[in-house]
């Protein structure tokens, strides 16, 4: 793990509010380059309301998210999109009034090095055959397929995923874990919003543990197994 | 043809019906665009076509500058006249109860036809047509403005469609109205292209207005009075459908000019029945399928 290097993206106190709620009391973890990161913890705990501060679609954000050098903090969502971080929600948002073909070709391409086309058919072949439908008729694992696809192809080597298990037959959950894993070989920084422990180990690199809008522990992949009760209780299973 | 209906009566209300269902669905398209995107009921629209039959007379008394010219520049005037009204009267309200954006925007018809009115009065001004004579197809007499309003209508409705339901940029647009901050999660500047789109339905309503300048009186009121109708159009077409604002538009002018053959007296009524038998049996809208932006 890349460690001694500098971090690609450093949080510090991030705070989120929606409205009058506060959902973030200061979030402190920092990211390296080509590390798979996963923000664990309860429903609620505030990991997805990270990715959306990180993103900036929430109301209001204090903090500081440096990013290869540059602040996001005062950055509006799309910049900080072209500054090279891609977004994939949990909901999937797949646009139903658009085709798959449309919804996948959708993100424009904000820097050179993404997948072409023809690339994301080949590794996505379950929407090879989909092209044409609405992108509400796809299955929930398409759609995840689907979203994650489309994001790939603006250029962006950071990316943020957030629960792409959720919902689906294990079968599929194996083939979005290869394609993860894949990701990561191809050099991709990801950090991963997960619930399914299983899957959050055999693909990430170090486990960030989120309560209550607050960073509480940090474990790397390793040291998950050894301390498994301890992140148990963490998640309340 | 019909007892005691000439075929020149007959034909000469049809086209009267297409020329006006042609302002109608033009405008119609235009707030159903602007409706689609931004969830503003853009009460303006019929003061910014009224800007635009102005604009053209104003290019022409002013500078010299003729029809053709106008064509061009009132709709880009009008349409820049449009992103102001969005920069600083909607977009500060634009977190908003969608009422407030109502509200504004009828303020500033308020405000624009006022001014247009202190200025010029209120009888209207003359703007002769660019296309005199006609032709006669023998069993009415066919005027070149007329027809030229009705194909360019045409065109110009289509096109839109054409743009927003099978190009990149109107999936953008049909994007941005189902999930604006995933649109812009991708890197796409979503406020300016809500600005520009609003900018669009505007300068639509102000070409509208440059169409309408030599055939009705360039008046203050011209808008308004259209209004009415073009509500009418937009309800019984369907909020936000662009392809059902256009056919309902063209639609419900010939049935108007058709009322005012068989039922004179009921022709200023008809477009509000319909309304109403819209609303009771397809409240949605009578195109409201899937199709685009909604």
């Amino acid at each position: 793990m890349p460690s001694d290097r500098k971090p690609i993206m450093q949080v510090e106190n991030l705070e989120a509010w929606y409205g009058e709620s506060k959902a973030l009391h200061g979030m402190t973890f920092d990211v390296h380059e080509g590390e798979l990161v996963t923000l664990i913890g309860r429903n609620g705990a505030g990991k997805t309301s990270t990715l959306r501060s990180i993103m900036g679609i929430v109301g209001t954000r204090t903090g500081s998210i440096r990013f290869r050098d540059q602040e996001l903090i005062r950055k509006r969502t799309y910049q900080i999109a072209r500054a090279g971080i891609a977004y994939c929600p949990e909901e999937r948002a797949i646009f139903a009034g658009l085709t798959v073909a449309e919804n996948m070709t959708l993100p424009p391409i904000l820097s050179p090095g993404g997948l072409t086309d023809a690339q994301l058919l080949e590794a996505f072949p379950n929407l090879k055959a989909r092209r044409k439908s609405g992108g509400s008729k796809l299955s929930g694992g398409e759609q995840q397929m689907l979203a994650i696809a489309r994001i790939l192809r603006t250029g962006s080597r950071f990316i943020l995923l957030d629960e792409p298990s959720e919902g689906l037959a294990p079968v599929i959950v194996k083939e979005i874990g290869a394609q993860i894993q894949k990701l990561k070989e191809q050099g991709y920084t990801i950090v991963l919003v997960e619930q399914n422990l299983q899957f959050a180990r055999l693909v990430a690199d170090r486990h960030v543990v989120v309560e209550n809008g607050e960073v509480v522990d940090t474990l790397s992949n390793e040291d998950l197994s050894s301390n498994l009760d301890r992140v148990k209780t963490y998640l309340g299973v | 043809m019909f007892d005691g209906v000439s075929t020149q009566l007959l034909f000469g209300q049809v086209l009267i019906g297409l020329i006006n269902g042609s302002f109608y669905a033009m405008l119609s398209m235009g707030l159903a665009i602007i409706f689609g995107l931004m969830s503003v009921v853009n009460f303006a629209h019929g003061a910014q076509y009224m800007l635009g039959a102005f604009v053209a007379w104003a290019l022409l008394n002013y500078l010299g500058i003729p029809y053709w010219g106008a064509l061009f520049i009132a709709p880009v005037v009008v349409g820049a006249f449009g992103l102001f009204m969005e920069r600083t009267i909607l977009r500060p309200i634009q977190n908003l109860d969608h009422l407030y954006s109502l509200l504004a925007t009828f303020a500033a018809v308020l405000i624009i036809e006022g001014l247009v009115r202190q200025q010029y009065g209120s009888t209207g001004l003359p703007y002769n047509s660019p296309l005199p004579g006609g032709v006669n197809l023998g069993f009415m007499f066919m005027p070149w403005y007329r027809l030229w309003v009705v194909l360019f209508s045409i065109v110009i409705c289509f096109g839109t469609y054409i743009l927003i339901e099978h190009t990149k940029l109107g999936a953008y647009l049909r994007a941005a109205n189902e999930k604006p901050e995933i649109v812009e999660s991708f890197g796409i500047n979503v406020p300016r292209m809500i600005s520009l789109t609003y900018a669009f339905g505007v300068g639509l309503a102000g070409l509208g207005g440059v169409l309408a300048a030599p055939i009705y009186q360039v008046s203050p009121s011209m808008g308004s009075n259209l209004m009415i109708v073009i509500f009418a159009v937009v309800v019984i077409g369907g909020m936000g459908s662009i392809l059902g604002a256009i056919l309902t538009g063209y639609l419900i002018g010939v049935v108007e000019g058709l009322t005012k053959v068989f039922y004179p007296e009921g022709a200023n009524l008809v477009i509000f029945v319909i309304m109403i038998f819209a609303l009771i049996l397809r409240p949605n809208g009578l195109f409201s399928g899937k199709e685009g932006l909604k």
